[in-house]
Formats: structure tokens, sequence, C-alpha cells
């Protein structure tokens, strides 16, 4: 007779220990892509509520990007290297698909020999990440984990189509899971889900250029994401009237708006980082919340809704302690 | 569902534009084009039709959308489906 395996525990809890962020120095505004394209600054604010953007130049990457980032959140979570068992970064848009970005981040972090991979949700990647982190911890898998979420699309993007150029951009966001106790577990479960049939909405045309198809993606995202924002709110126990802040992914402003307003949570702080953050894709999520975090508008103990969304189509969302 | 008149259908898309685009209801008259004349962009259009099904119970999927240019052509659309 087999005896069982080891079950690792007791399970506890988990907490985002603290949040990092990168930004590519180079600003891009809408007049600059109205020099470029047929487009003006008015077009674009009123369209997507996008006013400016960072584009990286060619000396950096996703992985590159990763590193800036995580290695702010290491710093601020006070952990040493080597306190990390696990590195996960959420891309969609990393240059070469081997080796994976990973591994190269954690070497390049001084964490030796973690375990490493990447996790492709799209733009709801990064809670699709935390989730996985959160597991990780909870499950005795890792003791601390490093989740980042970075995005080179300008690699990706047509810079002769107007409909996407506007919308898209570069950018990191990170944050350090760790573990808690049970009663100050600061993940709430993941809500996460996909929709394949709709696949042909977002994809690579000619296997090079970001294309989606606009009005089909706001129709989705502006009549039903919304439910899957308030399901992780009812599987986290937390009532609309006490969110601090909505987090969702930062598509397009009008978006971000739409679902804001199905909440029921008029007292919560709505994340409208893509005004001069553009769409990160899985970095958007993390990059807000760090941006926020630094001007003061995250008090420590902050419930955060998150909610991410994107090509597949997937979608996942969560709610989160601020540390 | 009730058979909505195409009055009804007109004054309902009227309130539907005044709210999603800030037109005047008053303004929304059938001949209207929703882009040349109403200045309403396409996901604006996205949000009326979600709204118009709402009201009228009448679905406008993506595909019908970009053919119903004026006023009149989702009043028929919608006057169609039932």
């Amino acid at each position: 007779m087999s005896t069982a395996l080891p079950v690792p525990g007791p399970l506890g809890g988990a907490r985002v220990l603290a949040f990092g962020e990168h930004q590519p120095a180079n600003v891009v505004t809408n007049d600059d892509l109205a020099q470029r394209v047929a487009t003006s600054d008015e077009w674009i604010r009123s369209r997507v509520g996008i006013e400016e953007r960072r584009i990286a130049d060619d000396t950096e990457s996703v992985e590159s990007m990763a590193v800036i980032a995580g290695g702010k959140a290491l710093a601020a979570s006070g952990l040493a290297p080597d306190d990390i068992d696990l590195v996960i970064v959420a891309t969609c848009t990393q240059r070469d698909q081997i080796p994976n970005a990973a591994a190269t981040v954690a070497a390049r972090l001084g964490i030796s020999a973690p375990g490493a991979f990447d996790v492709n949700a799209a733009c709801a990647g990064f809670c699709y990440a935390t989730g996985l982190a959160a597991d990780a911890v909870r499950g005795g898998s890792a003791r601390n984990v490093l989740v980042v979420g970075s995005e080179k699309l300008s690699d990706w993007v047509d810079w002769d189509d107007r409909s996407t150029c506007v919308i898209f951009a570069d950018g990191a966001g990170a944050a350090v899971v760790g573990a808690a106790p049970a009663e100050e577990n600061g993940v709430g479960p993941v809500v996460w889900g996909s929709s394949g049939e709709r696949a042909d909405k977002i994809y690579l045309r000619e296997n090079r250029y970001l294309y989606q198809e606009g009005q089909a993606v706001f129709r989705w995202t502006t009549t039903e994401l919304h439910r899957v924002a308030l399901q992780a709110l009812e599987r986290s126990g937390v009532d609309p009237s006490e969110l601090t802040a909505f987090v969702p992914h930062q598509a397009n402003l009008r978006i971000v708006e739409a679902i804001a307003r199905k909440l029921g949570a008029p007292q919560a702080l709505i994340a409208r980082d893509i005004v001069s953050a553009g769409n990160t894709s899985s970095a958007s999520i993390p990059l807000a919340i760090a941006r926020m975090g630094g001007r003061g508008e995250l008090p420590s103990g902050s419930t955060v809704l998150t909610l991410g969304f994107g090509a597949g189509l997937t979608y996942a969302a969560q709610v989160l302690r601020i540390p | 569902m009730a058979q909505h008149t195409e009055q009804e259908i007109l004054a309902g898309l009227g309130e539907i534009v005044d709210e999603i685009a800030g037109v005047p209801a008053a303004e929304v008259t059938p001949d209207k084009s929703f882009v040349d004349d109403l200045d309403i962009d396409s996901l604006s259009m996205v949000e009326i039709a979600v709204a118009a099904q709402d009201k009228f119970g009448a679905e406008i999927p993506d595909d019908q959308l970009k053919d119903l240019k004026t006023v009149q052509d989702v009043i028929n659309f919608i006057q169609k489906q039932k």
C-alpha cells in the first residue's frame, strides 16, 4: 500500500508586500503622433482618453523593464533576493519566445535559481499571475513570489495605423507576494475566465501587428465585465461601498469609466492612469497601483479591486489589500 | 414585447442619444446621420445600440450596426426585428 505524499502546510494567507513600476523615459504626445498619422490631440482624448504615453527605445526590452520594476518592488518589500522562490512574468509582447523572460529577470536581480515562468493571458496577465503567486504561497510551493507585468507593445504596433498606434504603450509593474497569517490574507480569490470563441476580436494581423475590433471589444468590456468584477468582490466578502479604489486594466478611458459606473461604488477612486501612461497591457494594473500609491492615493490597508481583460479573450479579477 | 410605434422609437432614441452623447433629443430626427450630423463616434454607437436593446428588446449586432447610418435606419431595423 502506498502512503500519501506530504501536503504542504498548514495553509495560511498571502499578501502583497510591495509594488514597483518602471516607465521608459521617452514621452510621446498626441501631437507627436499627429505628425505621423492623420489624427489629432482632440480626437485621441475624446476617443480613448490618452494625453501622452511612454515608448521604449531600442535599448529597452520586456526583460529590462521587468528588471527595473521588479527590483523596485523587491527593494520596497525589504526582502533579500534569495527570499524569492518563484518569479512570474506576465507578458504577451516578448520578442523572443525562447528563452522565457522570467529566468533572465530573476538572474539579473540576483535571485539564485528560483522557479521562473511566463504567463500569457494578454492584458489580464497580471491578475492571473497574482492569483497563481498567492496560490503558490498559500499552498507552500514558495515563501515569496515576484510577479511582474512587462510589455513592449511598441514592437507590435503598426505606426501607420491610427486606430492602434494612439492606444498602445510600454512599461512594467511588479508586486512581491508573501505569506501572511490566514486572518490577514490580503489577496482575495481570483475570478478568472476566457471566451476563446471570440479569439478573432484581438489578434496579431499578418502575425505582426496588433489589431482589435474596436466596437466588439467595447461592447464586450462595457456590457459583461462588471459582473466579473462584482463576483470578485462577492467572493472576497467585500461590499462595493468598502472599496478604496477600482483599478481595471487601462484599455481605454471610456471602457474604464463605463465599467466603473456599473459597480455601485461611487466613493471608490477610479484609476485613470491611461491618461498619461497609455494602454500597457499586463503592466497597466500594477503600474497604475504603484503610481497611485506614489501619489499617496492608496494608504496602507486600502482595499483595491483589480480587473484585467484582453486578447483570448481572457479576463480575471481579484481584491488586493495595499501594503 | 409590445410593438413600438415609429414615434415611440424616435422619442426613445432621442432620450438615449441625449444621455450618451449629450445631443439634445430634439435634434434626433429621422433624416439625421449619426456620424455626419450628430457627431457620434463608433464607440458611442455601440453604447446607443446596447441602450436601444435594453429599451426596445431588439438586438443590433456590431456587423449590422455599421450599416445603420441614419436615425431612420435604426428605427426601421428595430421595427423589422419585431
